[in-house]
């Protein structure tokens, strides 16, 4: 790209302002962030003291101008999901049934699976492992780990869907979709648990970009999906080239 | 202190320049934006025009056979449920939440049917109509119509297939915002099946430990009814991209968790036989 830093800069700057107003909201944002007004305004002044080559990120990076940034996002995604359920299934709310229990161990291992696989593909361009921040979870309460699982899944089949458009390997490209169908009978099953008869009910997901008309599922792209997930993620996650 | 768990640092290039590496995905933007605004009725008019824009007046042929293909499953899905939703239900789909189920179910298909009709710019009529299937396949389900635990087993196999050929299109329509729309469809179809084996474990003699995922066994076809092996072939696969599933890393994921962790993809000629066994002469799929 020929265009000037400068430009760049401001541009970059005016979209972070807009940010800031647009559909996310400041309140929403803030809440994502679990932190300080203060806090937040120090790292919107340091994001743009630091903009440029020589910046030096701590924490994780999902550089998105290639699918490596795709499938390391992925990786993100399963990380977080994996932790989460090895946690529920190693000791599940006492009021979870027998095959509730079970299935959550099913679950818990294709997430690991789904972790591996990713880290295995990325090999040495993978992202390092990721520090979760669970404490907004009751895992005593069944309907707190049920909400947080329900959360998880659909957010994760929005996450797919939406990050499908930039696979640029076929062979990725089926594997992410291998991924979500299961991801989304994962959701499909707790959100029955929950409420049955609520597999599919996109009135509830249209947040997540489904669209009730068409009968379309969740669809969002990488930044809106890692704002939501922000809350349950410590490890700072840098995007970049979106 | 904690560390900000936030995103610090959001780069994007500037429209124009999005637009001239990508401008597909300037269509789909304009599309999602268009979408909140318009009457959710007028949606697939919507779709019709985000075709034109991405592509100039007409699809390019192998998208509209995706589209097409697409299509016709969905007529199929759309008037099994519909017409099994006009059947008494005395000894048929109970009342309660298993009629409410399939009817949320019949109401996504046929979302879909319209969706698609305004994708390819098809109006009127639909093309596929309850007369032109045979729900019984040739007999194999005869009593589809009055038993409930065969309507569920045709059921399964009928959103089992659609999760399976939903994804075995996507790298036809790799990097095109039609994409996102195929994998908006697919997944909520995936929801519909996973819905579905938790009502025929419930209520089918001898499928109590039926999962909501594809369990493995040696031929992939976990339901017990041998009559839809093809739905399920492949679905043993534990090798994904050349990597082996089953004890990944040193992991404890087993050979059924390793198959059930990724849905199978099944080619389209493999699907249209599927679904051809359900089509009346005159009208199967070429």
């Amino acid at each position: 790209m020929t265009m000037k830093n400068n430009e760049l800069e401001t541009k970059s700057e005016l979209q972070e302002e807009s940010l800031f107003k647009g559909s996310l909201g400041r309140r929403s944002f803030l809440q994502y962030a679990g932190a300080s007004a203060a806090g937040i305004a120090l790292v919107a002044a340091g994001c743009r003291k630091d903009r440029g080559v020589e910046n030096v990120m701590t924490g994780a990076t999902l550089d998105f101008k290639n699918e490596i940034g795709v499938l390391n996002y992925a990786y993100a995604l399963e990380q977080l999901e994996a932790a989460f359920y090895v946690k529920v299934a190693s000791a599940p709310p006492s009021s979870f049934t027998t095959a509730q229990k079970a299935y959550f161990q099913d679950i818990q291992f294709h997430e690991i699976a789904h972790r591996e696989f990713l880290k295995n593909v990325l090999s040495t361009a993978a992202i390092g492992s990721l520090e979760v921040d669970f404490s907004s979870i009751d895992f005593t309460s069944a309907s707190s780990v049920l909400g947080a699982a329900m959360t998880f899944e659909d957010l994760g089949v929005a996450a797919y869907n939406g990050a499908g458009v930039r696979i640029t390997t076929d062979a990725y490209l089926v594997a992410a979709g291998k991924i979500v169908s299961v991801e989304a009978r994962h959701a499909a099953y707790i959100r029955d648990i929950i409420s049955n008869g609520s597999f599919a009910n996109l009135n509830e997901l249209t947040s997540l970009g489904a669209n009730v008309a068409g009968g379309l599922d969740g669809a969002l792209t990488p930044d809106k999906v890692l704002a939501a997930a922000g809350k349950y993620i410590k490890t700072k996650i840098n995007v970049i080239n979106l | 202190m904690n560390i900000l768990n936030i995103l610090d640092q959001i780069e994007k290039v500037d429209g124009e320049i999005y637009e001239r590496l990508s401008p597909r995905r300037s269509a789909m933007k304009d599309f999602f934006n268009v979408g909140k605004k318009i009457s959710m009725a007028a949606l697939p008019l919507a779709m019709g025009s985000l075709f034109q824009k991405a592509y100039g007046q007409t699809n390019p042929s192998s998208v509209n056979d995706v589209l097409n293909f697409a299509l016709a499953l969905e007529y199929l899905e759309y008037n099994y449920y519909n017409h099994a939703l006009t059947l008494a239900n005395s000894t048929y789909i109970p009342d309660g939440p298993a009629r409410q189920a399939i009817t949320t179910i019949r109401n996504h298909e046929r979302a879909h049917v319209d969706l698609l009709k305004g994708a390819l710019n098809i109006s009127g009529a639909d093309q596929y109509v309850y007369a032109d299937f045979d729900f019984t396949a040739g007999g194999g389900f005869a009593d589809v119509d009055t038993n409930y635990q065969t309507f569920l087993k045709v059921a399964l196999a009928f959103e089992d297939t659609g999760v399976r050929a939903y994804k075995g299109q996507a790298p036809i329509l790799k990097g095109m915002p039609v994409l996102t729309t195929a994998l908006q469809i697919h997944s909520v179809e995936a929801r519909h099946a996973s819905h579905i084996r938790q009502m025929v474990a419930a209520n089918v003699s001898g499928a109590s430990a039926l999962k909501p995922w594809i369990a493995y066994t040696s031929n992939g076809n976990d339901t017990g009814v041998s009559a839809v092996d093809a739905v399920y072939a492949g679905e043993q696969n534990t090798t994904q991209a050349g990597v082996q599933i089953t004890g990944i890393n040193g992991t404890a994921v087993t050979q059924s968790h390793a198959a059930e962790c990724f849905d199978e993809f099944l080619t389209g000629s493999d699907v249209k036989k599927i679904a051809n066994l359900f089509i009346k002469a005159g009208k199967k799929l070429a």
